[in-house]
């Protein structure tokens, strides 16, 4: 067989989810993987830049830089795209809430290369309608949110025509527990509820509507069950042809085509033996990549050791490598859809639209997508898929190689080494930063910004399109964080509901847990009232999953449970274990700055005299750090490795014994 | 008890009375303590406030409703305005805790709303624990505490039917927060199921429409004249998300918290709530039989409501006396 007769699709677009420490750092980073292949970018912001802080504000300690780069202004735009030609480039970034701003910010950056607007390319995220539900990354309540995401769709329609304004994303839907039905579901759903709002809007003249449908593109997950998922994919095309063609009459099947990215899952990700994760990333990108019809447009692979810590340049390589092997070295983008006309396939495609549609229908019946959000009604849905596939994997019924079978394994030599297999992000890099953006604001001409802040107030309170005074900002210097202050302000914030319910999920009344409840029911009795923990998410870290799952096996532990949701200032925390009175206090970190939140915790709890609560830490925490926490005075710390969590409850609850002297510590 | 516990106690009730933080925490832990040195050390704490207060201080406020109704809402909103007017806010959210485990899910409501940094708000879970027809059993004497503190308490609770009784009986003020769009309200202020409140709150008047025809079917179904008397009950639109309306609330609040003092009503009120918990909690343990031994019912409030009692140790005497009865009649 000769090579260069055979024709082949082009490869899809390949990226890395990247950025860390500051824009500098991040840009060589982005430099060095376009040099090694990859032929897009996507831009990793961090929990301060995505939820509207600067580096310098109190809630940001700890996290600049942490899970991606922090932009403040301008200047740190510019910095992150240095060399980087935006007229050639494909940049993707995940970012929603602050998505208007960020894009603004790309588009200064452009003109200053000397780019015309119309010529951008990339992807704006821009679906916080999912970070009510999953990630937790919004800032203000739904209908607001709603409203800017249509005046960035509306925006770009009209000038930047190649951009992809909202990418719908059922990934995070699948990350807090979605089964695939409740994938579809749920995605069509938002893009409903969007499509709806921008037609509501006005902005954009009825016959030019299909233009927009034609942009909405979406971002989707995919888990190791890939034959389900691969005829999920092709569920999701035939779904939504058919529902842009009946509810907005889209005529030209081009822009009823089903355009998806993917990230491949990163909740089926182990701790435990952590290369097999190789193998399941592999499996998960076949199923995006094997059915020509529902093949994604571009693709992102995790690291292997995403649950030990951040991965480094060298695991973030071989995902890309992963892809080159699949799409270069392998015949697979030498033939049409290898699916077409399989009976089974068929069957499995129409089982899932077929529950789809009925979900959908009951999301319509609640009042729709968003109507859906604000009851709780989809948040809870979700909880209780997740609590369903944790019991399975506790009781075996659900096989996870290396964690609940297969445990005994050869020391690793992946992680043998000095830094442990991970990434660390430099301590400097947070005082660097602020210390930059101090200096920054100091050379900017206040009154220029003060009248873009003014020019954005009014648009906001106007409700004419958030865009141009957005962009007129990022011209004159404002920061991230007066952005999104002069909309707090019109907007005001929002609390997502937890999604946790009071009554017993009645799922895994084992006899474990069983035993669990009498030891929690007696010491309650021992020390005279229920024995109560309050569950605490400090930072800007919105994954909230964890603490979610933790607290409904707490309450089926006949724990009575505190769980405010996310978000949360240690002084908060501390004040709301004293008032309370909790025996436990049981932190949930997932971005990292574990050692900063829970030093800041500590000294809370001494200020208001309540330093005798004793401290339990769950998360994505490296060991290094664990035993660092532990002598800090931290009781235990859990992580994904524990997926016992019978055992969880277990060790707190002798936690709480010793901390009340019923039990010695030994 | 020995003295030396006695005077921590003593100081205990002094700090609580200073509004310390720490000082009100260890109190409500310690009434929440059910082993038998915590009760009596209880009981000496309430005496101690008792003694020590007016006890018509501070206003009691009860909010209750079906859920969904924006409960928890509706009072952030109020205690931004409280705040704003220099009041000092002690909060107790009550919730349903589970049946068969016991546990429960607390707190997922309020206390984001309010400031981490304002000492002037305290915010106490409470799980029904399957008692006293949803209204936990320590939500009067901790209300008691609070009293002590704070111009203001407020019981926030879920429910329909039996639960607004409860709280009835137990505040200066009741407000019922209904469901714009559901019937329910409607039909069970009708049905008098619903014990008639102090003031009717429609919320969500931002929904419009639905929420004003709610608002409207309310005010044609009740009796303006409250059964206890010289109080006119109002039906008030409020939205707790465009914030409209809460001025209003918290003025009408205040009025009729006016009208129980000028009326001379608090002391006696507050009173009578203490023997309806006696009585309840008697009745609880040990049934109709306890209760006729002890007189009946009937007997019993009277007695309980003639004079300013010590709430735990006199609970704890008369509860002291049926079990040597019982003791007594199977010997």
């Amino acid at each position: 067989m000769s090579q260069e007769t055979v024709k082949r699709d082009p490869p899809w677009l390949m990226r890395t989810y990247s950025g860390h420490s500051s824009a500098r750092a991040s840009n060589e980073l982005y430099r060095t993987n376009l040099s090694r292949g990859q032929t897009g970018l996507s831009v990793a912001f961090d929990l301060p830049t995505q939820t509207g802080y600067d580096s310098d504000h109190p809630l940001a300690r700890g996290e600049v830089g942490k899970v991606g780069v922090p932009i403040n202004h301008i200047g740190d735009m510019e910095a992150l795209f240095d060399q980087i030609p935006l007229g050639q480039m494909n940049t993707s970034m995940t970012i929603n809430a602050t998505a208007p701003w960020l894009l603004a910010l790309y588009v200064v950056v452009a003109e200053r290369q000397g780019v015309d607007p119309a010529q951008l390319q990339g992807t704006t995220q821009n679906d916080v309608l999912k970070e009510y539900l999953s990630r937790g990354t919004y800032i203000f309540p739904p209908a607001p949110s709603v409203r800017m995401t249509t005046d960035l769709i509306a925006y770009t329609v009209e000038q930047l025509p190649k951009w992809n304004p909202t990418n719908i994303c059922s990934y995070h839907l699948q990350e807090a527990g979605a089964t695939p039905t409740q994938e579809l579901a749920y995605a069509l759903c938002t893009a409903i509820a969007i499509l709806d709002a921008v037609q509501a809007s006005g902005q954009i003249p009825p016959e030019r509507f299909a233009d927009v449908v034609g942009r909405i593109s979406f971002f989707v997950n995919a888990g190791i069950r890939f034959v389900e998922e691969t005829c999920k994919l092709r569920a999701f095309g035939r779904m939504w042809d058919a529902l842009v063609q009946q509810r907005y009459a889209v005529q030209n099947p081009k822009q009823r085509l089903f355009r998806y990215g993917v990230q491949v899952n990163s909740l089926g990700l182990t701790e435990s033996q952590p290369e097999n994760n190789v193998q399941r990333i592999v499996l998960e990108m076949l199923a995006v990549t094997l059915s020509k019809s529902a093949r994604a447009r571009a693709i992102q692979l995790p690291a292997w050791n995403e649950a030990l810590g951040l991965p480094r340049p060298w695991d973030q390589q071989w995902a890309l490598r992963m892809q080159q092997v699949l799409a270069l070295e392998t015949d697979l983008l030498e033939y049409g859809d290898l699916l077409d006309g399989s009976p089974v396939v068929e069957a499995k495609v129409q089982e899932l639209i077929a529950g789809a549609e009925a979900e959908m229908a009951r999301v319509e019946a609640h009042g729709g997508m968003v109507a859906c959000i604000e009851n709780g009604y989809v948040k809870r849905e979700l909880v209780q898929s997740h609590t369903r596939r944790l019991r399975n994997i506790e009781s075996g019924a659900l096989h996870i190689v290396g964690v609940n079978c297969y445990q005994e394994t050869a020391e690793s030599p992946l992680t043998a080494g000095s830094e442990s297999g991970i990434m660390q992000v430099d301590a400097q890099a947070e005082r660097e930063q602020i210390a930059a953006l101090q200096a920054f604001r100091a050379k900017r001409q206040r009154s220029a910004v003060d009248a873009a802040l003014a020019q954005l107030h009014a648009a906001a309170t106007s409700g004419s399109n958030i865009m141009p005074s957005s962009i007129a900002c990022a011209r004159a210097g404002v920061t991230t964080g007066e952005w999104s202050e002069a909309l707090r302000q019109v907007f005001g914030e929002y609390r997502a509901p937890t999604g946790v319910d009071a009554s017993p999920s009645g799922l895994g009344d084992s006899a474990a847990l069983l035993a669990v409840r009498e030891r929690v029911r007696r010491t309650g009795e021992e020390l005279g009232r229920p024995l109560r923990l309050l569950i605490g998410k400090p930072g800007l870290d919105g994954h909230s999953n964890g603490a979610e799952q933790i607290a409904v096996k707490g309450r089926d532990a006949g724990f009575e449970i505190v769980y405010e949701g996310i978000r949360l200032t240690p002084a908060r925390i501390a004040r709301a274990a004293q008032e309370e009175g909790a025996h436990l206090i049981g932190l949930s970190v997932l971005s990292g700055s574990h050692m900063e939140l829970v030093e800041d915790i500590f000294q809370e709890l001494k200020k208001i005299g309540a330093a005798d609560i004793p401290l339990v830490i769950g998360g994505i925490i490296p060991e290094e750090d664990a035993r660092r926490l532990q002598d800090s005075g931290v009781k235990a710390v859990f992580t994904p490795k524990d997926v016992d969590m019978n055992a969880i409850m277990d060790a707190m609850v002798t936690i709480i014994r010793q901390a009340n002297t019923l039990e010695s510590s030994t | 008890m020995h003295p030396p516990e006695t005077n921590a106690i003593a100081a205990l009730a002094t700090a609580i009375g200073r509004g310390e933080r720490a000082a009100l925490a260890e109190a409500l832990n310690l009434l929440d303590d059910r082993r038998t040195s915590a009760r009596d050390q209880a009981a000496i704490l309430l005496s101690h406030l008792q003694h020590a207060g007016d006890s018509t201080k501070g206003q009691l406020i009860g909010i209750t409703g079906p859920p969904g109704a924006g409960k928890s809402t509706l009072s952030a909103a109020l205690i931004t305005v409280w705040r704003q007017r220099q009041l000092r806010v002690g909060v107790l959210a009550v919730d349903p805790s589970s049946p068969i485990s016991g546990g429960a899910l607390l707190g997922d409501r309020l206390r984001l709303q309010t400031s981490a940094e304002d000492d002037g708000v305290f915010v106490r879970s409470l799980a029904s624990r399957g008692q006293f027809g949803g209204l936990s059993a320590e939500v009067w004497p901790m209300s008691l505490v609070m009293l002590a503190a704070f111009d203001i308490v407020l019981i926030e609770t879920v429910g329909v039917g039996q639960r607004e009784v409860d709280i009835s009986r137990m505040c200066d003020t009741t407000c019922y927060v209904a469901q714009p769009g559901s019937g329910d309200s409607v039909q069970f202020l009708k049905a008098g199921i619903l014990e008639v409140p102090h003031i009717l709150v429609v919320n969500k008047a931002d929904m419009g429409a639905v929420a004003r025809r709610t608002l409207n079917e309310l005010d044609a179904a009740l009796h303006r004249e409250h059964p206890d008397g010289r109080w006119q009950v109002p039906v008030l639109a409020t939205s707790a998300t465009n914030h409209s309306g809460i001025e209003a609330l918290a003025d009408v609040m205040a009025q009729h918290y006016n009208a129980l003092k000028s009326q001379d009503q608090l002391a006696a009120r507050r009173r009578s709530y203490q023997a309806y918990w006696i009585h309840k909690r008697l009745h609880e343990e040990f049934g109709s039989f306890g209760i006729e031994q002890l007189g009946g019912e009937h007997a019993l409030l009277a007695q309980l409501q003639t004079q300013d009692l010590n709430l735990l140790e006199h609970y704890e005497a008369l509860r002291q006396g049926l079990y040597h009865r019982r003791v007594g009649n199977s010997a």
